[in-house]
């Protein structure tokens, strides 16, 4: 399958191609976020304080007068800064692990199941908080815990798969014409296990953003001058009586966020499906 | 009784479903009628419309296929077709009754045996719990299971194949029905059950004088069991006919082709394509004329033009076909 | 026969203890620089520094630390807190009966609410309801926790002003209160919940729906209706079953959102407290005793499905 077909099949899932899109544009704001940010998150401006929206401030101020927009785009950044490490880091640990495991078996890929099934066995949340604890309170090291939680996933797909390929026969034919263990799983098993991998990753952007957030906004996550969304909803509960729409902001981000990788992984799993007949 | 008067008459059953591509007609305009204690057979290749014909008596096709205003099912004079729902449950399981292919997905696997009958029993007659699982005991013993008080107890999983073709069997006979249709009811098995769960019904209808409409592709099946054979064709009836007559003189080129396509009774069916060249038409292009005009060796202009309806052969079987096929030396019989 | 079930379950429960507590006692690997250093500040007295080394054990072999360190824990031991000094079986002991209350509700509320909506979706295809219960799985697993307590206490809190939006009371201490306490904590732990529970057991309904048993239920004149509830419905919930099991693990970590939120005393309010106050021992203690509960509960569930689908030989 082309990519090109790929990529028609994904358009034709309209809901997902619409988050693919949304995402994209995220990944852009996220880049962005220095420069197009009108203030400085961070600049009080206590003449400002909890203004309603306006030209001047798009979405209002906080309670220290500083933009809440500007904060929201920062908030950005960190959320897909998160998401991107916590799934790039299980993708180059996980799955050359989970491979490796699964095509040469034995005993070390048993117990190296073990551990993983052990690892998996613990809720994400609190796996986390155990790691958090460990290493210290910032951004980096939620970002660490939440890639430290992927890994075993990406490693117990990876070999899940790669144990299913690994007997097809057009391996077999690559084995007896003589090609070597990394040349096959290179060539052969790699790309094949790939769809189901692209299709957790997309699922696990939004589990990501969702642990981050969650973090940050129980105090364990990003620390200034770091901004997640999930702070800015904690310093909007805490002023809910004077400017309810402080939380809403950050609120609509995270569920937009959430949901467009929800429905991205949802359209990537038909797109990706060989079975799938194009309609 | 009578028992001439015919127990079910299906009068004109046209089956269709509406699509965006052009209306399939599973069943086109088909009659007939099962007397009281007979054995009918329904012959076909999948695709030909038996299956949805017999869930048509037993309303229960999928809601997609609507039929046609002139068709009507009368079992014991009343209308099928035209029953709400809840008089139709009422004939269900009770009046008629129905077996079906493949005994392990038809019976429910988190439900004893015992409790699987009980509840037929329960829904069409006034009995308590007790007495129902006791009336599902004397059914199992009918319909030879051995040990079966122990088996009562038994989960599907528990049985073996043909055990569990039997207990559905038993499930279906729980109210006594007059009408027993039986869809393929031996195709899952190996060939030695097969013969037993034949022997099974035709005991069943000596016993009880039930009719039973049987669903086959499986010429070996009704020539074992059957009193009447029909066969079908892309919705249609295109022979009928007596047991015997069909077998010893087919009319349709059709029925020809699947009885030459048995290479014995008990041996493995050969492959229907092997006796028959081409395969069933797409029912969304149905060639005109004949249907069967597009696989059949005796084709002639009229056919791909006219289509034939049921006529009396020499032989005495209703054949639907131009050219209908005349073994020589019975004309005079 | 089914006590030999329950052993050879247990035995796959053992090395799984085992691997998980090993990963929650290396944790402690992963704290940068020296450990204790990093426990204590560097403001320690060498006094303290000399006492916390020589709790952990710090200067033995690792697997030995290890094993020192699961003996104690075994009989209850899991050492002081190192912030006030507080034994940590204590601390759980006082915070772990408020944590399992709210769990259970929460995994009741989501029980009933994702059979509820399922179902529903299921009786009366393409109906309100039906889109209702759809919307409700997509959404629900997208909306973090804290926010589905932040919106609940918004507005059946602060501006109805029906259920209180902070406080806990014990389900023996008084009942009523508690009921009124609990459901709004509850209901914030379950949205995540009923929407999985209600997607997968629709799914799982659909297929059991098409099934050739409940064809077969329908040829015996079953109705709808008893189709649904008495064939359909309880083959369908097999899968769902160790869903359920997985489910009470999120709720488990989703309780230490709940319970800052709405300053509840239990072990999530706890853990949090403990990683401000830097205070790892109280943290591992935590984590441990959560861990061991869902190994337990994956225990339970294996049997409990066990005992629902009879096609399982123990």
């Amino acid at each position: 399958m082309s990519f090109k077909t790929i990529f028609q099949r994904l358009m034709a899932e309209k809901l997902a191609f619409i988050s693919f899109i949304f995402l994209a544009i995220l990944v852009i704001i996220a880049l962005l976020a220095p420069y197009i940010a009108p203030y400085d998150p961070f600049k009080q401006d206590l003449s400002e304080v909890m203004s309603p929206p306006s030209a001047k401030h798009w979405l209002g101020t906080d309670g220290l007068g500083s933009d809440i927009f500007s904060q929201l785009l920062n908030g950005s950044q960190t959320a897909i800064k998160a998401a991107l490490f916590a799934i790039l880091l299980p993708l180059f640990i996980g799955v050359p692990l989970g491979t490796l495991s699964g095509y040469f078996g034995g005993i070390v890929d048993d117990i190296f199941m073990r551990i993983i099934d052990g690892i998996i066995a613990i809720p994400a949340i609190i796996l986390a908080l155990g790691i958090t604890s460990a290493l210290g309170v910032n951004l980096w090291n939620a970002m660490m815990a939440i890639g430290i939680i992927f890994t075993p996933q990406f490693a117990r797909l990876a070999r899940g798969q790669t144990l299913q390929i690994r007997s097809e026969p057009y391996v077999e034919a690559a084995k007896i014409s003589g090609a070597g263990s990394v040349w096959i799983m290179v060539r052969h098993i790699i790309p094949n296990i790939s769809p189901p991998i692209v299709v957790q990753a997309s699922f696990n952007l939004s589990i990501a953003i969702l642990i981050e957030t969650t973090l940050s906004f129980l105090g364990l996550g990003a620390q200034a001058p770091d901004v997640s969304w999930g702070n800015l909803i904690q310093q909007g509960y805490s002023m809910i009586d004077m400017n309810p729409w402080m939380m809403v902001y950050p609120g609509i981000a995270i569920l937009l966020t959430i949901l467009a990788g929800n429905f991205l992984g949802d359209g990537l799993r038909v797109a990706l499906d060989p079975k799938q007949k194009s309609s | 009784m009578n028992t001439e008067t015919p127990i079910l008459e299906v009068n004109h059953l046209k089956a269709y479903i509406p699509s965006s591509k052009g209306e399939i007609k599973p069943v086109n305009d088909i009659s007939f009628s099962i007397k009281k204690g007979e054995i009918v057979a329904l012959v076909g290749e999948s695709g030909s419309g038996k299956s949805v014909s017999s869930l048509s008596i037993m309303g229960l096709n999928a809601s997609a296929i609507k039929y046609r205003p002139e068709s009507s099912i009368l079992f014991e004079g009343q209308d099928l077709l035209k029953l709400k729902e809840k008089e139709l449950r009422k004939i269900r399981g009770n009046d008629i009754a129905m077996i079906f292919q493949d005994p392990m997905s038809s019976l429910n696997p988190v439900h004893p045996i015992g409790r699987q009958i009980a509840e037929s029993i329960i829904l069409h007659k006034k009995v308590s719990y007790k007495e129902a699982m006791k009336l599902a005991l004397d059914l199992l013993n009918k319909v030879g299971i051995p040990d079966a008080e122990r088996r009562l107890n038994d989960y599907p999983h528990q049985l073996s194949g043909g055990m569990r073709q039997r207990a559905m069997i038993a499930i279906a006979l729980a109210c006594n029905p007059k009408l027993l249709i039986a869809d393929e009811p031996t195709t899952a098995l190996d060939v030695t059950i097969q013969s037993q769960i034949l022997n099974l019904l035709r005991d069943l209808q000596k016993e009880f004088g039930i009719s039973i409409l049987l669903i086959t592709h499986d010429l070996g099946v009704v020539a074992e069991t059957a009193d009447r054979v029909l066969v079908m064709y892309c919705g249609e009836i295109v022979e009928e006919g007596n047991v015997e007559e069909i077998f010893e003189n087919p009319g349709h080129p059709y029925t020809k082709g699947l009885m030459d396509s048995i290479p014995s009774l008990y041996g493995p069916s050969k492959d229907i394509l092997d006796a028959i060249p081409g395969i069933v038409p797409n029912p969304l292009e149905l060639p005109q004329g004949c249907h069967f005009v597009t696989r059949c060796a005796f084709a002639t202009e009229n056919c791909h033009e006219d289509s034939p309806t049921l006529k009396k052969h020499t032989s005495g079987n209703r054949v639907a076909c131009w050219n209908p096929l005349i073994k020589e030396g019975v004309e005079g019989r | 026969m089914f006590l030999k079930f329950l052993l050879r379950r247990l035995l796959y429960v053992i090395p799984m203890l085992f691997i998980t507590t090993l990963i929650v006692f290396s944790l402690i690997l992963l704290i940068p620089g020296d450990p204790v250093l990093a426990m204590l500040g560097d403001s320690a007295t060498h006094e303290k520094i000399a006492e916390l080394r020589q709790q952990l054990g710090l200067d033995q072999p690792v697997m030995l630390q290890y094993f020192h360190w699961l003996n104690n824990a075994i009989h209850g031991d899991l050492g002081r807190s190192i912030f006030t000094g507080q034994h940590v079986d204590e601390a759980l002991m006082q915070t772990l009966s408020v944590t399992m209350q709210l769990v259970v509700v929460g995994m009741i509320f989501s029980i009933v609410g994702g059979i509820f909506f399922a179902v529903t979706s299921i009786y009366f295809p393409n109906s309100w309801m039906d889109y209702v219960a759809r919307f409700f799985g997509t959404l629900g697993t997208a909306i973090p926790t804290f926010l589905v307590a932040m919106i609940l206490i918004i507005f059946f809190s602060l501006k109805l002003n029906w259920l209180p939006a902070t406080g806990f009371t014990s389900l023996i201490d008084g009942p009523g209160t508690f009921l009124k306490g609990i459901i709004l904590p509850g209901f914030s732990l379950s949205l995540a919940g009923i929407a999985v529970i209600t997607r997968h057991l629709r799914s799982s309904l659909l297929e059991t729906m098409d099934a050739d048993y409940v064809r077969t239920a329908y040829s015996k004149g079953v109705s709808r209706y008893r189709a649904i509830f008495k064939h359909s419905l309880q083959n369908a919930m097999l899968p769902v079953v160790t869903t359920i099991g997985l489910l009470f693990g999120t709720a488990l970590g989703a309780t230490v959102v709940v319970e800052n939120i709405f300053a509840i005393p239990g072990m999530g309010q706890l853990v949090v407290n403990a990683i401000e106050q830097r205070d790892f021992t109280m943290v591992q203690g935590v984590v441990l005793v959560m861990i061991v509960m869902v190994i337990v509960i994956n225990f339970i569930t294996d049997i409990v499905y066990a005992l629902l689908d009879p096609r399982i030989e123990y």
